[in-house]
């Protein structure tokens, strides 16, 4: 569902505030957008999963938008607000640095569905889906080389997931560790229970 | 007859010239780099988390120790983040403030740089001068705010307090100085014939592969591409103040050696007219003590000493942020250095990561 207008008013904007580029998305596929918004003056898209790449090469390569930098992509853990659909959101953050305007593309992604990777794209990608699957474990489908970044290669948890405990040593937390196991940095990934 | 192998070697994680704990796995043939794969998160300290569980004033203090170097420009670029979610905004007295400290503290950043940059490569009185002059900003620092690393100068609404008395006389008697030493730096190492050989032609990128890879900051400016975030998308008080974008044409390492050393003299331009421009009053504006802002979310973007520092963050009306995301711009530029360091000799590898200014506290997080 696809809505151009009025824009939701937020924050301290005066003015409705407008953005070419979201207006050129609308106009050229608009099958492919599910929801777009502005938020404190800026456009806010989200996008059907399996349209995404044909959008993001539509954005960087269209004389109108250019999104030429991949300024940003993260992930983002929903489970405890959106608790009826998928899990997580991978927001990308672009900029064009010919017309000086800015997009935010989100996507949805389920716990065992991978989002299609940018790589191709943007190569910097590489590393902020790296990273979204390290905090997150969000897989990324077409992904030249996705393992862990920040975190140790045997880590078996992702630390930005809503359940990943504060407190404890991992050597004692009891669901993460294998009974027969006796190193503190072998995990299982499960859920703590509530 | 001699059989011809790849070595792969590391380099770091504790090796001073990675400027922390960055190890680099190298596939050398000879001495030439074949392949460099950077390993990092060995200083990961959840920073992202703790904005997660962390109020939004508790925050305020893990965003210094994420670029320790550019404190204040971490700092603020959270405050501002803060401040739009919120919907306030600092009194334009305190707006000048901010860009004179961000500013002085963008100086105190890039002479670090240049100082370990030039130490790397074989220049050893640079060093000591450098540290001389930073340690003349950090006491600027320290007399406005108390520390000289760890600054939390920046309130969400404005500034803590005022400059105290004299502070503005110190800032502008070091400004007077400050040219005849940055010259005096630039012909040590202009007419040092092992500095020119070492930079010119080394790690050469093009503007179009440096924004698919994501460069900002000085990086991205010695390619010639044109993007600086107070120019292209002003905050504080940008939009008011002249001063010049450098922009490099080759993209070498001694490109972005004549960016960065522009780039401080522009600095201190901006700090000389924002201490004239700036207006007498408040420097304080009324926030509520818990700062609950409506649900929302921003993505605000600064440029720091490295590029652009962003920090997205969503609300979900309580007191702590649903998602807090520090886009650092070190993570990004390191990025590129296996395709910079690619069919260098091995000694390049320590220019490459000096020209590339990374803090392994901002690649962390």
């Amino acid at each position: 569902m696809a809505t151009t207008e009025p824009p939701e008013e937020n924050g301290s904007v005066e003015q409705a505030p407008t953005s070419a580029a979201l207006d050129r998305l609308l106009a050229t596929m608009p099958d492919a957008v599910e929801h777009s918004e502005f938020q404190r003056g800026a456009p806010i898209v989200r996008i059907a999963p399996a349209r995404l790449l044909e959008a993001m090469t539509f954005l960087r390569d269209d004389p109108a938008c250019r999104f030429d930098l991949l300024s940003s992509l993260c992930g983002m853990d929903l489970s405890l607000t959106r608790t009826d659909g998928p899990r997580f959101d991978v927001v990308y953050h672009l900029y064009s640095v010919e017309h000086r305007h800015v997009l935010t593309v989100k996507i949805a992604v389920a716990e065992e569905q991978e989002a299609p990777s940018v790589t191709g794209i943007w190569v910097t990608a590489n590393w902020h889906e790296r990273e979204a699957y390290d905090m997150f474990g969000i897989g990324f489908a077409g992904h030249p080389d996705l393992r862990r970044i920040l975190m140790p290669d045997g880590f078996d948890a992702f630390p930005l997931r809503k359940d990943f405990p504060l407190e404890g040593r991992e050597k004692d937390h009891g669901c993460w560790r294998r009974p027969e196991d006796d190193d503190r940095y072998t995990y299982v990934a499960q859920a703590p229970e509530k | 007859m001699l059989g011809t192998r790849e070595l792969e070697i590391n380099l770091g994680p504790q090796h001073p010239s990675t400027h922390g704990v960055l190890r680099v796995k190298l596939k050398l043939d000879g001495e030439t780099i074949v392949e460099s794969d950077p390993v990092i998160g060995y200083l990961h300290r959840g920073c992202e988390k703790l904005g997660e569980n962390r109020n939004y004033i508790q925050t305020e203090v893990y965003t210094d120790r994420m670029d320790y170097i550019a404190a204040i420009n971490e700092n603020l670029v959270y405050i501002e983040a803060v401040e739009r979610l919120l919907g306030v905004e600092a009194p334009p007295r305190a707006q000048y403030m901010r860009v004179i400290l961000a500013e002085f503290q963008r100086i105190a950043s890039h002479l670090v740089w240049l100082a370990t940059h030039a130490l790397d490569i074989g220049a050893m009185s640079v060093f000591l001068y450098c540290f001389r002059e930073r340690e003349e900003i950090l006491d600027l620092i320290e007399g406005y705010c108390g520390a000289r690393l760890t600054t939390n100068a920046v309130r969400t609404g404005g500034m803590r307090l005022d400059f105290p008395e004299g502070w503005l006389g110190s800032a502008k008697a070091f400004c007077d100085e400050f040219p005849v030493r940055l010259k005096e730096y630039d012909t040590l190492l202009k007419t040092n014939r092992i500095w020119m050989g070492r930079t010119k032609d080394i790690g050469v990128i093009t503007g179009e592969r440096a924004l698919a890879y994501g460069l900002t900051g000085p990086c991205l400016r010695a390619s010639g591409v044109n993007y600086d975030v107070r120019k292209a998308m002003p905050y504080e008080v940008y939009s008011e103040i002249e001063f010049d974008v450098p922009l490099g044409s080759v993209g070498d390492t001694y490109d972005r050696y004549l960016v960065r050393l522009e780039e401080m003299r522009q600095s201190r331009l901006i700090i000389l007219q924002a201490m004239e421009k700036m207006p007498q009053g408040p420097v304080m504006n009324k926030v509520p003590k818990r700062i609950k802002p409506p649900a929302g979310e921003v993505y605000v973007v600064n440029e720091g000493p490295r590029g652009e520092l962003g920090v997205y963050l969503v609300s979900d009306g309580t007191d702590t942020a649903a998602r807090c995301r520090f886009k650092s711009p070190c993570f990004v530029n390191l990025q590129a250095l296996p395709e910079l360091a690619k069919g260098h000799m091995v000694a390049d590898i320590v220019a490459l990561i000096g020209t590339l200014d990374i803090v392994l506290g901002c690649i962390d997080r």
